[in-house]
């Protein structure tokens, strides 16, 4: 499956629908589930990392200046992160919103 | 030519597996079927055919371990009847769509409740839409032979798909009959090895099963559905070759009889040699009637269909099978829908009998060709009835 979703027919399958290149489902995308994204205030943020500890898909990553972010093309929009963020830094904000 | 001998039907079926080298077996007994199985446990134990015998302990582990054994290549052979079929239905689907040539006999038999453990349509009727391919045999000797075809054809390059092979439950698993084996040799030059392109190997690894989510799970039941219809024409070639190599022909549509029939009967499995009978009685009555034998149920033989009632302006719809609340047999149903488009077809009604192995004799017949003229006369065509229910 090197082609995108959107890209693939049904020419595209292997008889039974076998899968021939390992570790593919790194290309599936599942972050479009979501209905509501978390937002960091990094003024508020005190990069304690719980966040990361808290979030069931383990999808979110520190970057290189120490702040701890959501990966938009896995995260589901829970809101654990915000529900549990000590310091109030994270907003659940509606997709839709820029 | 091996000799014609007297056997039961489960036996033979048990000889035809071994026969055609068959590599795993994965099973549970369940009447009517457990002869067939405990034949071939048998023969496994006795050192007389090289096999694996796995025992497991349900029909949805014996379908799960069919696809493992597919999986890694190995020719498949199960067996199940009635509540078994149930059983394992939710499996049936994914050995389909892995293209998984698993071949396998269901002993016909109604389901519960109440408690039956006799003969009707009832369970392969459940499991229409689940891929395979499907067909129905009138009798012993027709059984055996579409065995061995059941593997030609599932196994074919082109085709890769499940087959199922429907028997009447003790009215043809429990009878013993005249059966020509086939000799082992010519059985080998019919059959070639199986060969599934993806087979599980250490050193080729492959994702099976993997899930379709919606940008694509469409896509692969357009896929199926096409590898389904378009298996019919290796299913009559197989069976063509057979008639050459062997003398025995078989069709997706048998009649009998039809030639100037006005009013047509149509049925499935064993009660199609009754049917016959009945045919000759209401012939030397003079009265211009033919059967036809659907022997392929799955994929639909439409156009075979059609060209057989070309001339018939009735065609009566015998269904061992009932769908309740719904209209009627699963059968006739499709019959109706296969007609609907036609320009000419033939007035249908539908019959159900012959449930929870009630026997049908010929005198139920000629009764159903005599009430199917009388429905269409008094314009109640809807109608469906239930032939013999004591009320
Ligand atoms: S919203 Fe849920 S999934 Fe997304 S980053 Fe926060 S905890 Fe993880
Ligand atoms: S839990 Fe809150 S404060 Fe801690 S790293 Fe995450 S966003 Fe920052």
């Amino acid at each position: 499956m090197a082609k995108s979703e959107d890209s693939l027919t049904l020419k595209d399958l292997n008889l039974g629908c076998v899968v021939t290149e390992p570790g593919n489902a790194r290309q599936y995308k599942t972050g479009s589930w979501k209905s509501k994204r978390p937002v960091t205030d990094r003024e508020k943020c005190n990069k304690c990392g719980l966040c990361y500890i808290y979030c069931p898909e383990g999808c979110i990553r520190v970057n290189n200046k120490g702040y701890f972010l959501s990966n938009y093309e896995y995260c589901k929009g829970c809101g654990i992160c915000a529900h549990e963020c000590p310091q109030e830094a994270i907003t659940m904000i509606e997709e839709e919103e820029e | 030519m091996a000799q014609k001998i007297g056997m039961e039907v489960s036996i033979a079926l048990g000889e035809a597996a071994k026969l055609a080298n068959t590599d795993v077996i994965a099973a549970y007994p369940i009447t009517p079927q457990t002869h067939i199985v405990e034949h071939i446990a048998d023969m496994v134990a006795n050192g007389e055919m090289d096999a694996e015998f796995i025992t497991v302990e349900s029909e949805h582990s014996a379908m799960s371990a069919c696809l493992g054994s597919a999986a890694v290549g190995a020719r498949t052979f199960t067996a199940t009847a009635g509540q078994g079929l149930e059983l394992m239905h939710e499996v049936l689907y994914v050995a389909s769509a892995l293209r998984f040539p698993i071949v396998m006999t269901v002993a016909n038999r109604a389901l519960s409740g109440p408690l039956n453990i006799w003969g009707d349509h009832s369970d392969v009727m459940a499991t229409r839409d689940c891929g395979w391919i499907q067909f129905f045999v009138e009798n012993g000797q027709e059984a055996f032979d579409l065995t061995l075809c059941a593997f030609r054809i599932a196994e074919d390059p082109t085709v890769m798909l499940p087959t199922m092979l429907s028997l009447d439950g003790f009215h043809l698993t429990h009878v013993v009959e005249p059966i020509t084996l086939i000799e082992k040799s010519d059985v080998d030059k019919f059959i070639p090895p199986l060969k599934h392109p993806f087979a599980l190997r250490p050193d080729k690894p492959v994702t099976m099963g993997a899930f379709a989510p919606p940008f694509i799970y469409t896509e692969t039941k357009k896929i199926a559905d096409e590898a389904l219809r378009s298996s019919k024409k290796v299913i009559v070639s197989v069976w063509d070759e057979f008639g050459k190599r062997f003398g025995r022909h078989y069709n997706p549509v048998e009649t009998y009889r039809t030639e100037d029939a006005k009013t047509l009967l149509l049925t499935m499995g064993s009660y199609s040699e009754t049917a016959m009978v009945a045919i000759d009685n209401m012939r030397t009555k003079g009265e211009k009637v033919g059967l036809i034998h659907l022997r392929l149920w799955r994929p639909f033989p439409f156009a075979e269909l059609k060209q057989t009632t070309e001339n018939a302006d009735n065609l009566f719809v015998l269904d061992r099978c009932i769908s309740l609340g719904g209209p009627g047999g699963p059968v006739c149903s499709e019959i109706k829908a296969a007609f609907y488009d036609s320009q000419k077809k033939p007035s249908i009604i539908g019959f159900i009998g012959g449930l929870g192995g009630r026997d049908m004799t010929p005198g139920d017949f000629e009764y159903m060709t005599k009430r199917g003229k009388e429905i269409i006369q008094h314009g109640t065509k809807n109608e469906v009835e239930m032939i013999g229910v004591k009320e």
